[in-house]
């Protein structure tokens, strides 16, 4: 049996460059949303936290509203970038990171509000700038949480499947992904191949996932041990 | 010369303070919520007053006159929190080194070494310690180490030794008269606690609800008649 590997390789693409995205973005709305006040802040939380409770489908329709060819979005790409973005694989990295978003966000809200605000403010009557402030103090002591945010982002990337079909179709080679294949192979009574994809998706999940917390909880006693132990 | 003329509007009264302050430590005092950190806050610029005017050493820091407020990082005011804020995931050293000048030269003194810092405040040996690590004295010397080798202009104190235990409150005494000696900048030093008016403050400043009822000069030589906190309600 010949298996193509397309859709895993498509997958694993997508999920880090999804990831990537999602981290940027998550973790800088999260830090204006924690340091600022506006008009409209709880309106912007709520349309970033949406595609949680939304069923991903509705989310892929929007997205096709958005990015169709008479969307604004759409047409503005069309345009001026002569960029079509439905049924590409840039579609599919498009609606994980829309649907992985609000994982991210909320993490790293979370980890920011934990961050002692006394400790930011020392560092700025220390002469230290904003950035500094946010990368010497903010980032270190919010990291575990933004870790916890990047995991679950990733996993919701890799496991996304109705925004995708909607926005990015299903095309083998191209924006066929891995859950996709999966349910393509499995209605056409290919079982053996969705099989063999089911158990890679879930060894490289697993992988991640376990990964990620081992060095995690590595870093993490150690950084308790220092702190908390008295040793001469 | 510091110079601070602010009000602010705080949830139940509005702070207002008039005073200037040429050396020596001056201490806050007042009721729980009276204004005193806030007035700290106004002074390194965490927090912006309504209105009024700040100066320090001829430098305008706040001005609502004429537009000014200088960021907290911009300021060069020392400020010690009153949980000392050290940064968990930093050594003593790397803490003390945060705020550190990187020798530019434009300041009246020789920038100083670490070493000599950690030596003032006799905490050498804890350089590579966390600070969950140290005591609570120890943490309120490293903090102190920070705040001092950036080199301030004027160093705020919130309630620098309510943490401390009577030993070591007493020895910080000392120690805080001595580098306030030693390094000729103002403090100004929020407190709940007469021993340490009489034991530190040059001056005191009494707020009530955010306005000063009274300043006096303190006469070491008068201590129980030059000002007698039995008589004001604010600090008993």
């Amino acid at each position: 049996m010949t298996v193509d590997m397309a859709p895993i390789i498509l997958s694993v693409k997508m999920a880090a460059l999804s990831t990537i995205i999602v981290m940027i973005t998550g973790v800088s709305t999260a830090w204006i949303m924690n340091r600022f006040g506006f008009p409209g802040k709880n309106l912007a939380e709520t349309v970033i936290g949406l595609p949680l409770v939304l069923p991903p489908t509705v989310i892929g329709f929007g997205l096709l509203l958005l990015f169709g060819k008479h969307g604004p979005l759409g047409s503005f790409l069309e345009n001026t970038f002569h960029v079509r973005v439905v049924f590409t694989w840039g579609a599919a990295v498009i609606a994980a990171a829309v649907v992985s978003l609000p994982l991210m966000y909320r993490s790293a809200r979370a980890a920011l509000e934990t961050v002692d605000k006394s400790l930011e403010q020392a560092a700025r009557t220390l002469g230290a700038s904003e950035w500094r402030v946010f990368h010497s103090i903010t980032l270190p002591l919010a990291w575990p949480g933004f870790l916890a945010g990047i995991l679950l982002a990733c996993a919701r990337a890799l496991g996304e499947f109705g925004a995708t079909l909607m926005l990015a179709g299903n095309i083998p080679g191209q924006t066929q992904t891995v859950p996709l294949a999966i349910f393509f192979a499995a209605e056409s009574g290919d079982m053996r191949l969705a099989g063999f994809l089911v158990a890679v998706i879930s060894l490289v999940s697993f992988i991640i996932t376990y990964g990620l917390n081992t060095w995690s909880n590595r870093r993490q006693p150690s950084l308790s041990l220092r702190r908390g132990g008295n040793q001469c | 010369m510091l110079k601070v003329n602010i009000k602010k509007s705080l949830p139940d009264f509005e702070l207002d303070v008039n005073f200037t302050l040429e050396n020596g430590i001056l201490g806050v005092c007042g009721r729980s919520g009276a204004g005193k950190t806030t007035l700290l806050q106004c002074i390194a610029g965490l927090v912006a007053p309504r209105t009024g005017c700040i100066d320090l050493n001829g430098r305008t820091f706040f001005s609502s006159e004429h537009g000014v407020n200088v960021p907290a990082r911009s300021r060069n005011i020392g400020y010690l929190f009153q949980g000392y804020a050290l940064f968990p995931h930093m050594t003593v050293k790397q803490n003390v080194l945060y705020g550190a000048k990187g020798g530019k030269g434009k300041r009246k003194k020789s920038s100083l070494s670490v070493l000599e810092v950690l030596d003032i405040l006799r905490i050498t040996g804890l350089q590579d310690r966390y600070p969950g690590q140290l005591s609570g004295g120890e943490q309120q010397r490293a903090a102190l180490a920070r705040a001092l080798m950036a080199e301030p202009d004027l160093l705020l104190l919130d309630e620098p030794l309510s943490a401390l235990d009577d030993q070591t409150r007493s020895r910080m005494h000392k120690e805080l008269k001595r580098l306030q000696r030693q390094w000729e900048i103002p403090f100004i030093m929020v407190t709940h606690s007469r021993t340490e008016l009489t034991a530190l403050a040059d001056r005191v400043l009494f707020l009530v609800n955010g306005k000063q009822c009274q300043e006096v000069i303190y006469n070491p030589e008068r201590t129980c008649t030059g000002w007698d906190a039995q008589e004001i309600p604010c600090c008993r």
